[in-house]
């Protein structure tokens, strides 16, 4: 899933100081998993933002939406009969719904409450790791299923490198050398010769060293 | 402010707090009555917003009041409710309502006499921090 964390509260009051009917938008997908833009968590911060809004003599209209998803034009539609009624849009969905919002509703500004993070797994409940960087050109068939390019801090796609000591990285002592749990999984599944393949230096061209990425499907696009 | 009797909404677990009030009651112990109890099945039901829309509509503190640790009668609510509850006082110290309004307490159906001494102690805490801010400047609460 795509992560999140909730902004602080500083800066969400600050991009709102100037208005008074918010359309505070949530989304069930992602964001709702790793608890930071889902229904409830756009309770809690109408609710917050409300209470400071109060101590500075003022409340606040907030109209509270969480859509299926924030990143299909489909649902982003249903915001229609709101938009008209509302001074500002706060998505606490991904960077992308932001976007989609702002992209259909060209006359009213709409403000992030999330900071993005990365794409990731729960390791267990509450927590959430990276997992994924979306290089465009995947190598886990090489690398036991454990990607270097996500969970090495180098990315070093030949590794470890001298910072690895007892299967942990130098950068963190919590954090696991990638290379480690590379080998560690290649050697249980009798796969040690694959790790002495080198891998080639990487086309990061397919990641984005090439500029923004799309994907077509012709049989799908219209 | 001399006049200041604070609202406090306390969440009370149906298998602990909330007998040991009783019992308070029927020892026939005096609590203040600026304590509004709010009787739940589990302490654990207890939602981040709940405790938000309390201080929202204008209570001047809010207590979760469940069991001991390792006595839930749903296993393990007190111990998710006392981690959410200090997730909620770090969202109030943020907004600027001091996250100290808010607290998790302990106890067993049977401390009816900590029920009332722990009403009292958080209700003297409440009045010397002062009202909710959010309704000094419009008078909310006072409506």
């Amino acid at each position: 899933m795509i992560t999140a964390e909730r902004k602080p509260m500083e800066e969400l009051t600050e991009y709102v100081k100037n208005h008074d009917r918010i359309l505070l938008v949530g989304c069930n997908e992602c964001v709702t998993v790793c608890a930071a833009g889902g229904r409830k968590e756009v309770a809690l911060l109408a609710s917050a933002l409300q209470m400071d809004a109060m101590q500075k003599g003022k409340t606040l209209d907030i109209t509270e939406i969480t859509l299926e998803r924030q990143c299909d034009p489909e649902y982003i539609e249903e915001l229609t009969p709101h938009i008209d009624q509302v001074d500002a849009v706060m998505s606490m969905a991904c960077g992308c719904g932001v976007q989609e919002i702002a992209r259909r509703f060209k006359n009213t500004p709409v403000f992030p409450a999330v900071n993005t993070k990365f794409m990731g797994a729960s390791e267990r409940q509450g927590v959430w790791a990276e997992r994924c960087q979306g290089c465009g050109s995947c190598l886990l068939g090489l690398t036991g299923g454990i990607c270097p390019i996500a969970r090495c801090a180098k990315r070093l796609l030949n590794g470890p490198c001298g910072g690895s000591s007892n299967g942990k990285c130098e950068i963190n002592p919590d954090l696991d050398c990638a290379w480690q749990l590379i080998w560690d999984r290649l050697k249980a599944l009798g796969m040690e010769k694959q790790y002495e393949e080198i891998i080639p230096a990487k086309n990061w061209v397919s990641g984005r060293g090439g500029g923004p990425r799309k994907i077509i499907r012709e049989d799908l696009a219209e | 402010m001399e006049n200041f009797e604070p609202v406090i909404v306390a969440f009370c677990c149906h298998y602990c707090a909330y007998t040991a009030a009783d019992m308070a009651g029927s020892k026939r112990l005096s609590y203040p009555p600026n304590v509004k109890i709010v009787r739940v099945p589990c302490s654990g039901k207890v939602d981040a917003i709940h405790i938000m829309k309390a201080f929202e509509k204008g209570a001047d503190g809010v207590y979760v009041a469940g069991c001991l640790e390792g006595d839930c009668h749903f296993k393990n609510g007190n111990m998710k409710v006392s981690r959410r509850v200090n997730y909620i006082k770090k969202l109030l110290d943020e907004i600027g309502i001091n996250g100290d309004r808010l607290e998790m307490v302990m106890m067993s159906a049977g401390m009816g006499d900590y029920f009332a001494k722990k009403a009292t102690e958080i209700t003297d805490k409440i009045r010397s921090l002062g009202p909710n801010p959010t309704k000094t400047v419009l008078g909310f609460a006072q409506k």
